[in-house]
Parts: structure tokens; sequence; C-alpha cells
């Protein structure tokens, strides 16, 4: 694998330590919206959320069958977006300390 | 043209569809044959994905499940969307980039033991099987109905086109395969939604029905829905938690199909077909999308549905039933024992008379019927039928037969009713097929190649992969005439068991360097041998819920949270994994270097 980054660099290190802490703080952010939504309006919160109501259909009932999936997909679309943007800016990151070391 | 005639037709095209797909796409080697050349397109991937995904039993089960339950059918609509975040968040991206063949191959490498990799080769198995006896059934399910045939009849026709069809081709024809399939059951599916909205409450958008006036009644779908509910005695429609599905349940099933959506071995291969890290992301999206269309509709028809069959039912004469009682009533998937008023009665109650058979056989429910013709006539030696029937918790239709059985309620026309099985069929393939390889390549590459016969030459590894699928799908077969439940019952046990045995292990795996091979192992055989015996002793030895009264399918969580517990209880006793598993974890967590635009095509094979 030509482009693996030396791991012995400090900077390297520093630079995968942070796109690494980055990660897993979107991915825990999406994460809770994600409990939150499904798990909590859709099941936890269905009772009281029924009082409630949307075009129609019970507030706690729509989590349950509509509104939790639409809110899953937005969340994986949310994540692709934001961490393939991060790939990128760590690529550059790493490319930066290739191009200063030679 | 018939029902039946156009059912030919579309089963018949779709069908030689499918295998023209798969001649075309035919493969030589190994890799063509499990990831189709790691060179498929995001979004058809995604599409490949749904396909492979959405099975008999979310095309022919949920929206009849959630017809029947109401709110409770939420938690499988959640449990399977749900997981697809879980999945795309913390392991898509990882295992694509460790870019090995398998999920047994990641927990062996990672965990560097032969006994994890064996341990996760029987995992796999054990749940794609579980996973495929619900397709077989499905298939069965639709072949009895418009081939006028018995389910197991039916089932036997499945299993012989299930067998030609996946050896013809390989993973690169399952996959543009899958992609076709994709476009033939969603069609299906939202045809007859649309149909129904559009006469019910004259939108054409079903999610907007499920909220509207009923056209003519002046009244709210779902409202009248639990007015009609509240008057036969059957519990709310839209209210939570009612009876047996307490909220811990609804809770328990849907965190157990989302972990076991997570780690469901065919799904999980789906991610290794794509050009990098990016487009493994980009892949998840669209798979979720492509299975929200139908997953967002299928509330609206189990609320249609349940309108149509009660309106259409209770309270009517023989003479004023309608005729798609009569054509499932052949099937035995729905029975009516009258009371002796010549009414029929669905009820929520002990007055109902609207039954189905179940895993009765047909001499067995020929005898309560004339049993329970003597008892009409006052016969001492005669017994009402609807006590055994109802005491055999056979009361109500089999859910089984509502998607399939709504077009002919709605009375939309026979091209789209035969539409619906074509639909059906196609969502049952692409998963038996999906399923069918990953347990012939966690057989011929984890198992033979990787342990049995290091030095085994492709050639032999392609006839061990295909001989295996023809024993599976044989093995499938016999577990489809026999099944232990519904589609989605059975369905649920595989994602329970997926989520007590790989879920833990792949996670822990990525994200701490911590975790050792000794603990993972017995992580997954304590959250798997748990699961099981409780599955086991609830269908079949009488276990009456004992933990914290969770039933069978949402019991995943529970052996999941053993699994974790026992993992990271024992980790501190056992040495951390050494440099080179380190080193591995470190790349895995690193999108560089399988880096953007680098074809890492031919370093797989290499190690």
């Amino acid at each position: 694998m030509a482009h693996a980054p030396d791991a012995r660099d400090p900077r390297v290190a520093d630079a995968v330590n942070r796109y690494w802490r980055r990660n897993v703080t979107i991915m825990s952010v999406l994460l809770i919206v994600w409990a939150v939504a499904g798990l909590g309006a859709g099941v936890l919160f269905a009772d009281t959320l029924n009082a409630w109501s949307l075009g129609g259909i019970p507030l706690g009932f729509w989590f349950a069958q509509q509104g939790s999936i639409i809110v899953f997909v937005v969340l994986i679309l949310v994540y692709a977006v934001m961490l393939n943007r991060l790939d990128r800016q760590h690529h550059e990151e790493l490319a930066a300390i290739e191009r200063g070391q030679s | 043209m018939s029902v039946q005639t156009w059912t030919f037709l579309f089963v018949g095209v779709t069908f030689g569809l499918y295998l023209v797909i798969a001649w075309l796409a035919r493969v030589s080697d190994t890799k063509g044959f499990y990831v189709a050349g790691q060179g498929i397109p995001a979004a058809a991937n995604g599409m490949a994905t749904a396909a492979d995904w959405m099975s008999a039993a979310s095309f022919i089960s949920m929206a009849g499940i959630i017809s029947t339950l109401g709110y409770a059918g939420g938690m499988y609509l959640m449990g399977w969307t749900g997981g697809y975040v879980l999945l795309a968040l913390l392991l898509a991206p990882y295992l694509r980039k460790f870019g090995h063949f398998t999920v047994p191959d990641f927990i062996g490498d990672r965990y560097h033991s032969d006994v994890a990799r064996i341990v996760a080769v029987v995992c796999a198995i054990f749940v794609s099987f579980t996973y495929v006896a619900g397709q077989m059934r499905g298939v069965g399910i639709v072949f009895s109905r418009f081939l006028e045939v018995d389910v197991n009849v039916g089932v036997y026709i499945g299993v012989a086109i299930v067998f030609v069809y996946a050896t013809l081709g390989g993973m690169k024809g399952i996959t543009w395969t899958q992609v076709a399939q994709y476009w033939v059951l969603i069609t299906a599916f939202l045809t007859p939604a649309i149909a129904i909205s559009l006469q019910y409450t004259g939108t054409p958008i079903p999610q907007i029905g499920l909220g509207s006036e009923l056209v003519g009644q002046g009244t709210v779908l779902l409202d009248k829905l639990n007015q009609i509910h509240a008057d036969l005695g059957f519990a709310s429609y839209t209210e939570p938690f009612i009876g047996s599905w307490d909220k811990l349940n609804v809770f328990c099933v849907a965190l157990a199909l989302m972990a076991g959506t997570a780690g469901l071995p065919h799904v999980i291969v789906r991610f290794y077909t794509v050009k990098n890290v990016a487009a493994a992301r980009w892949s998840a999206f669209w798979a979720l999308l492509f299975i929200a269309l139908l997953y967002l509709t299928a509330p609206a028809i189990g609320a249609f549905a349940r309108y149509a069959m009660l309106d259409g039912l209770h309270g009517k004469t023989e003479a004023e039933l309608p005729e798609w009682f009569h054509s499932w009533e052949q099937t035995g998937l729905i029975l009516w024992l009258d009371d002796g008023d010549g009414t029929l009665a669905y009820t929520g109650t002990d007055a109902n008379e609207i039954f189905r058979s179940g895993n009765l056989g047909t001499a067995q429910v020929a005898g309560i019927k004339r049993d329970h013709e003597r008892w009409l006539r006052g016969d001492s030696a005669g017994r009402d039928g609807r006590a055994v029937l109802r005491q055999a918790g056979l009361s109500g239709p089999d859910r089984d037969i509502i998607v399939l059985a709504t077009p002919e309620m709605a009375g939309l026309a026979a091209w789209i009713i035969a539409f619906v099985a074509a639909g059906g069929l196609a969502a049952a393939l692409s998963t038996a097929s999906g399923l069918l390889l990953v347990i012939s390549s966690s057989v011929a590459h984890d198992l033979y190649f990787r342990i049995v016969n290091k030095e085994a030459t492709e050639s032999q590894r392609l006839l061990v992969g295909r001989g295996v699928i023809g024993v599976a799908v044989i093995v499938a077969g016999i577990l489809g005439i026999y099944p232990p439940g519904f589609v989605s019952q059975v369905v649920a046990f595989a994602f329970g068991l997926a989520a007590a045995s790989f879920f833990p292990v792949i996670v822990l795996g990525i994200f701490s360097k911590r975790v050792g091979t000794v603990p993972a192992v017995a992580g997954m055989i304590a959250g798997i041998g748990f699961t099981a015996a409780y599955i086991l002793g609830s269908v079949y030895g009488g276990w009456s819920n004992w933990a914290f009264g969770i039933g069978p399918q949402g019991i995943g969580v529970v052996g999941m949270v053993l699994n974790f517990a026992v993992t990271l209880g024992l980790t501190p006793f056992f040495p951390e994994p050494d440099e080179s598993i380190q080193e591995l974890i470190m790349s895995i967590r690193e999108p560089e270097g399988a880096g953007p635009g680098l074809d890492i095509d031919h370093s797989i094979e290499a190690d």
C-alpha cells in the first residue's frame, strides 16, 4: 500500500489521532439523534407523544411507523457527507506533511 | 385474462429476466463469485443491498404484521431501518477498509485465531439458515395461492427455482439481478398501495393517505379504524403498549432487529463490493433510501388492509362475502367457522369466527370442521371448532396473506394482483440467493480454504462453494416446510442470533485495541448460546419468558448485553492483541492507504 501514512512521524500520528477523534465525535452525535428519534420518540415516549397528532396520525404512532425511518435516512446522508469531507481534509493534511518532509 | 394467467406471465417474464442477467454476467474466478470484482457503483450497490435486504418477510409479512398489531408493528419498521444507521456508522466503512471477503475473515484476522474464525463461521451459517428458511416459506405462500397448490408444494417449487438460479451465476450475476429484482419488487409494492390510497382517500401518496379522511365517510382513516376496533373488541390500532407488547418488549425487539441488521453477514458482505471507503458510506445511504420507499409505504398498506378486511368480512353472509375470501380460503390461510347464524363475525372477542389453519395438517382442519358441524347440529360428539382453534392460538387470518390479498380486497385489476405475486417472488429470491452465497462463502472460503485446505485451487473452492449451495437450498427447503412460526418471526430469530453473536465482537474489534481473542470467543459463544437456548426453550420447551418477561423475539438484546459483558469482563485478565493486530486496527480506522483513487483490487489476493 503505497500511500499508507508513516505512523512513526509524530505529526502523522497527531493527524491520525485528530481524524479519529473527529470521526468518533460526529458518530456519537449522530448516534444520539438515532437513539432519541427511534427508540426514544418511537418507543419510550410514544404513549406521551400520541396526545399530539400530525396530519391525522397520532404523533407517537407516526414516529414509530414513519418519522423514525425518515430521520434514519437523513442521518446516514449527513454522515456520508461529513465523513467523506473529513476524509478529504485528512488526506490533504497528510499530503502537506509529506510535502514538508521532502 | 385471469389472475392465474397474468401470474404465469409476470413470474415467467421476470424470472427469465433474472436468468438472462445472470447469464450475461456469469463469472469464472472465485473473487467475482463472492464479491463481484469490487467495482459496483454505490447507487447500484445500494439497490442490490436493498433487494438483498427486503426479503419475503419485508414484502409479504411486514404490512400484514402491522395490520394485525397496529402500533407495535412499528418495531419491525424501526428495527429493520434503524439497523442501517448502526451499520453505516459503526461497521461498513471500517470493514470496507479491512477489505477481505467475509465477516468470519475479519473476526479471524482481528482476533488472530482460527477458533474465533470457526465460531464466526458457525454463527454465520446458523443465522443465514434461520433466515433463508423464512424465504422459502414466503415463496411457498406465493405459489400456493396463485398456482392453487398446497403451501408445501409451493415450497418444493421454490426450492427448485432458487437452486437453479443460485448455482447459475455468481455474485456478479446476483448483484445485477438484485438491481432488477429491486425494481420489480418496489413497483409491485407501490402500485397497489397507490391504487388503494386513491380509492379510499383520494390521494395518490399512501403516506398521506394514512392520515387522510376516507372518501364519502368524513372520518379520518385511523380514527375510523380505532372506532371499528373498539366496536369489535380489538385493541386500539394506534395506542401503544397493549397486551403482551409492553414497552420493554417493543424496545427489545426493535433494538435486537437494529443490532441484528448490523451483524447480518449477507448485508455486511455487500460493503466489500464498492470501490472505496467513501463509496461504502454512500452505498449505505442509497440502500436505506431504497429500503425506506417500501418501509414507509407498508404502514399505509397495513392500515388500508385492516379497514378493507374488517369492512369486507364482518357482518356479511355467505352470499355477500367477497371473492378474495373464497380464493384464500382454499389455501387454509383463512377459515370461517360460523356459530350458526349465517353471519360472519370477525371480532377480538370469543364470538370471533375467523381463523387460520397454522401448522395443522389438512386432515386435522377437516376433522375440526366436521366436529364443528356436529356441534352446530347439537350432536354431543361434536365440538365447538372455534374454541379449539382459539386455544391453539389460531384466531384471525394468517398475517402472511395480507399484502398478497390487499389488491384483491380493494378490487384492483387482475394484472396488479399478479404483479404483486411476481414482486413477492423477487423479494424472496433476491434474499435467498444473497444468503445462500454467504453460506457457501462461509464454508468454501472461511472453513475449507482458510482452515481445512490452505492449498486449495480456485476451481476446488468454486466447486465446494457450488456444492454447499446445493445442500443449503435443500436444507432450507425442509426448514421452510416445517417452519417454527410466521415468516417474519422466523426472521426475527435470525436477527436476535446475529445481534447476540456478531455485533459486539465486530464493534469492539474496531473500536477497542485492548480486547483479545479469548474474551471475544467466550463472548460470542455466551451470546449465541444463551439466545439460541432461550428461543428454542420458548418455542418448543414452553418457557414462560423468565428473563424479565422478554419474549423470544427480543431476547437477542439480552444475548448481546451478555456478549458485551462477558467480553469486556474477561478482557482485563487476558493479554492485549500483539503488535501486528494493533497495526491492523489502526489501519482499519484510517481511510488513507486504501486511499482515494487507489486500486486495491489486486492487493487482496496477495496475502
